[in-house]
């Protein structure tokens, strides 16, 4: 199974490691991760303005690509992943937006939405299944507890981005589970990080990271899994509890993490 | 040819503003058969009927047509004007221009245009009316009331007081309903049991009234006056003639593991057993699903400790048909799920309750006994928040778009209540608004404010955090000051928002009365009519209607009861005389009209023809008028064309349609 794959900037930079590992464990898998090529920077944040166009175009670019080939589209930076999700919304269904940005492609076919979206963990539950993967599973990480770490970009807006229950998410805890650790379930592991706040008021960053693990540790985890590299960064600031990508440990599980 | 009369009204401006009233009785006197037209401000009026009146005698009118309101409105009165002038009432047609002309068009060149089309039709329909003569219908003097809660009991009880036999209908084991399980009710602060179990007893004890506890209305038929009406009794498994009501076998059965409905589900009863210890009646039922008995065939406990001989574990589910005159619904509330509602971790922390629950919880006869205690530890809580509106007045697909209205205040008495029995305790209410019209309700939430001390923060909460100390973290906002609040809480209370009991829908869909996208019963008319259906002989009582507190409720019960009273006093009604009719001529007895009938009133006779000459036995479509409500939906689904509707024929439909498109 091939899928495209869109990495986005950061994992070129600062969280190479959320990368490598996702390529190896999609091997691991029995999955490949095609690269888009000359994919652009996705913004990093969608849009609000309901006349911005321009800003979404090197998304639809991406999604375009992926459609030619027929593939689903494969994201693992959580804000990668929120921006692509709502501009492939809006080309399906905000006629405006999908209108201008198809003006400005000037392809001779307008590209309305047609390619899947998903995240690496929905490949994981929705094509691979989380019983598969357990059965692949080498190096059991038993007896680690995990808090999943969500964030907010993954999760909302709910209906489009159908990730999972915005409230009381639990996909990752069932990746947890498959990968033969052991889930805490916490209060606020829905909480935001702060986001890119911390580049202005880094205060205010820190003291909502601290609180998020200071709930986690009271709930017994030791340790907190990200799909994000703007919460990984966040929550780095607070030495409380180590924070790992969570292709980290699923690399770690199918026994591909040492691997070249 | 008619000599027709033609009647503009202006409805003050709310016709005249967009239609030229002039322009369209000049145009319509060039009208086939229009011997006189004129318009005039309020046609509904008393002079504008005797206008109506005076033109029908003098210019010998043989139809009329108004052209006003939608004839739901005003019909009736225009048929009755018509009547007092010795015209036939079903020579009245109405040409709505009013809904369907003036309120929707802006501009007046095409709304009069419009509205000269409308009064055409009507004209050309006129011509073809026949003088239609109602029937007539005896009435059953006996009401069925449909849920045994205080809308209910208090409907029944005044139905009864006028002497007609009235019948409640309740599912649960016991009448008493949603304010059985109150503590203490605003603005007076009395105990909601001791105002409440005494009309219990009285519609028990009252000769005129029947209860059918643990039973459901199974199905219905008929119309206004004459509704039949199936009820099945469920199997109680105790003799209700035998029982003593002493709870023995509820003390000894050993299966105790079942959730409380009544305590809602905060603690547990056994498997036989009465919601309450106030229940009516006092005669327990068994829960198949717990009963040990019942799943394994061994204990037979309560059998061995009855002293009355009355547990019979072979009882069936019993349906009694019954005859009515009139229905009332009076089916009542729950609140929401709160499913969708993870943010105020309901599901995961027992310390986050419902304002129901609260209830209970501090009742006496609750699952604490009445003390202020945490479910999760039993310790007392130091500090509570209320969350008001949690699913009322959302706009997003998880909750409800209408205020539940009763919040405000139980809210107030909650937070009261706690401040005067628990002193130390500090008591913070999270509100969008603070909605207390009412008697003495604003005075009733200030005290709450200004001499128990409670903290009114408005603001919502976004989340209530479970600690890992077991406490909440409750993060909201505080608007009039600007700022985020995080605060810890002992326990959370959800003024939940209420919506129509489950069962209404199915209710409503078998007496046909219509439902509103919340799942309330609609009302007649929401202003002029607001207990009765719009369907004959159906009436609101109560919360089915719409959001409402017990003074409120208890009007309304009685409003109710007025209707039914007023419905039963009568011996005979009159009875629609547009019903269909099959031309035997052209029916070839193919039973497609009785399939779709939703009344039931049309059956099969084998009848002597004579086709052109030819004399035969044919089986052919029979309508009972009697039954038939004239919906019409015979004559569309009859391939020969031979079921025909009175007052709406297919002539006459036809004929509006080519006046329109002429």
């Amino acid at each position: 199974m091939k899928y495209s794959y869109y990495p986005g900037c950061t994992l070129r930079t600062k969280a190479k490691e959320l990368d490598t590992y996702a390529r190896k464990s999609a091997e691991a898998l029995g999955f490949t991760l095609e690269e888009v090529e000359n994919w652009q920077c996705c913004g990093g944040v969608y849009p609000l303005g309901t006349d911005e166009v321009a800003t979404k175009l090197s998304s639809v670019r991406a999604l375009r690509d992926a459609k030619e080939k027929g593939q689903a589209l494969v994201t693992l930076c959580s804000a990668c992943h929120h921006v692509l999700k709502r501009v492939n919304d809006d080309m399906k269904n905000v006629p405006k937006v999908r209108d201008a940005a198809n003006l400005y492609m000037g392809e001779e076919e307008p590209y309305m939405g047609e390619t899947e979206v998903l995240h690496f963990l929905e490949v994981l539950r929705d094509k691979i299944g989380f019983e598969e993967l357990a059965k692949k599973v080498v190096n059991p990480l038993t007896g680690k507890k995990i808090g999943a770490y969500y964030g907010c970009l993954l999760l909302r807006p709910g209906q489009i981005l159908g990730f999972d229950d915005p409230e009381n998410p639990t996909i990752i805890e069932d990746f947890i589970r498959a990968i033969g650790a052991e889930p805490v379930s916490y209060a606020m592991r829905n909480e935001c990080c702060g986001g890119y706040i911390s580049l202005r008021d880094g205060e205010k960053a820190q003291n909502m990271c601290d609180a998020i693990m200071e709930n986690a540790a009271g709930f017994g985890a030791e340790m907190l899994l990200t799909a994000c590299p703007l919460c990984m960064y966040n929550l780095n600031k607070s030495d409380k509890l180590p924070v790992y990508y969570f292709t980290e440990l699923l690399a770690e599980a199918l026994g591909v993490k040492e691997a070249e | 040819m008619q000599r027709i009369g033609v009647f503009v009204c202006h409805c003050g401006s709310n016709i005249a503003a967009t239609v030229d009233v002039k322009r369209v009785v000049e145009t319509v006197k060039k009208e086939q058969g229009v011997v006189h037209a004129e318009d005039y401000p309020y046609m509904c009026s008393e002079a504008g009927q005797a206008l109506i009146a005076a033109a029908i005698k003098e210019k010998n009118l043989g139809g009329i047509v108004v052209c006003s309101c939608s004839p739901r409105m005003h019909e009736a009165t225009f048929r009755k004007a018509a009547e007092r002038a010795g015209l036939n009432p079903y020579m009245v047609e109405i040409a709505n221009i009013r809904e369907h002309c003036s309120w929707i068009h802006k501009d007046m060149e095409e709304a009069t245009e419009k509205a000269v089309i409308l009064a055409r039709a009507a004209i050309a329909k006129v011509h073809l009316n026949s003088h239609l003569q109602p029937g007539e219908s005896l009435v059953t003097k006996r009401a069925l009331v449909i849920g045994g809660g205080i809308a209910g009991i208090q409907t029944a009880l005044d139905i009864a007081e006028a002497g007609y036999e009235v019948d409640i209908v309740e599912k649960t084991p016991s009448i008493g309903g949603r304010m059985s399980q109150l503590d203490k009710t605003f603005p007076t602060l009395d105990c909601s049991a001791c105002i409440l179990t005494p009309k219990m007893v009285d519609a028990a004890a009252h000769e005129k009234i029947n209860l059918y506890t643990y039973s459901e209305v199974e199905s219905v038929s008929g119309f206004v006056g004459n509704f039949s009406v199936d009820i099945r009794k469920k199997a109680r498994f105790v003799d209700m003639n035998k029982c003593t009501g002493c709870g023995l076998c509820q003390e000894k059965c050993p299966s105790k593991k079942a959730k409380s409905e009544f305590n809602r589900g905060l603690n547990t009863r056994s498997a036989i057993y009465t919601p309450f210890a106030q229940a009516i009646p006092n005669v327990p039922v068994i829960d198949t699903e717990s009963c040990v008995k019942m799943k394994t065939g061994k204990c037979g406990l309560c059998e061995k400790v009855c002293q009355a001989g009355a547990i019979d574990y072979s009882q069936k589910d019993e349906i009694i048909t019954e005859k009515y005159g009139a229905i009332v619904v009076a089916t009542g509330f729950d609140t929401i799920n709160l499913d969708q509602y993870g943010e105020y971790a309901y599901n995961e922390s027992p310390d986050v309750i419902t304002s129901l629950e609260l209830e209970r919880v501090m009742n006496a006869a609750g699952p604490t006994k009445g003390h202020l205690e945490r479910l999760s530890d039993g310790k007392a809580p130091k500090e509570i928040v209320f969350i008001q509106c949690v699913g009322s007045r959302c706009d997003d697909h998880r909750g409800k778009p209408y205020c539940s209205k009763i919040c405000c205040m139980y809210t107030a008495k909650h937070a009261m209540l706690i401040r005067d029995k628990y002193p130390d305790v500090n008591v913070t209410v999270f509100y969008i608004d603070v909605r207390t019209p009412g008697k003495n309700f604003d005075e009733f939430y200030r005290r709450a404010v200004e001499e128990y001390g409670v903290n009114y923060i408005k603001g919502q909460v976004g989340k209530v955090v479970p600690q890992p100390d077991g406490s909440l973290l409750v993060q909201g906002s505080d608007l009039l000051d600007g700022k985020q609040i995080k605060m810890r809480a002992d326990m959370v209370v959800l003024a939940t928002a209420i919506e129509p009991e489950a069962g209404v829908r199915k209710i409503a869909t078998m007496l046909t009365a219509s439902i509103d996208t919340n799942n309330f019963l609609t009302e007649a008319h929401p202003k002029l009519r607001p207990v009765e259906s719009p369907t004959a002989g159906v009436f609101l009582s109560g919360v089915c209607q719409g959001p409402k507190d017990i003074p409120e409720t208890v009007s309304q019960a009685g409003a109710a009861a007025v209707k039914v009273i007023g419905l039963l006093a009568k011996d005979k009604l009159l009875t629609n005389p547009c019903t269909a009719e099959s031309d035997t001529l052209l029916c070839n007895g193919c039973s497609v009209c009785q399939n779709v009938c939703p009344y039931g009133a049309i059956g099969y006779e084998d009848k002597e023809v004579n086709d052109h000459g030819i004399r035969e036995t044919r089986r052919v479509a029979v309508v009972n008028s009697a039954l038939c409500q004239g919906c019409g939906a015979c004559t569309v689904a009859c391939p020969s064309g031979a079921m025909d509707l009175k007052g709406f024929s297919n002539r006459q439909i036809l004929a509006e349609v080519d006046a329109i498109c002429r």
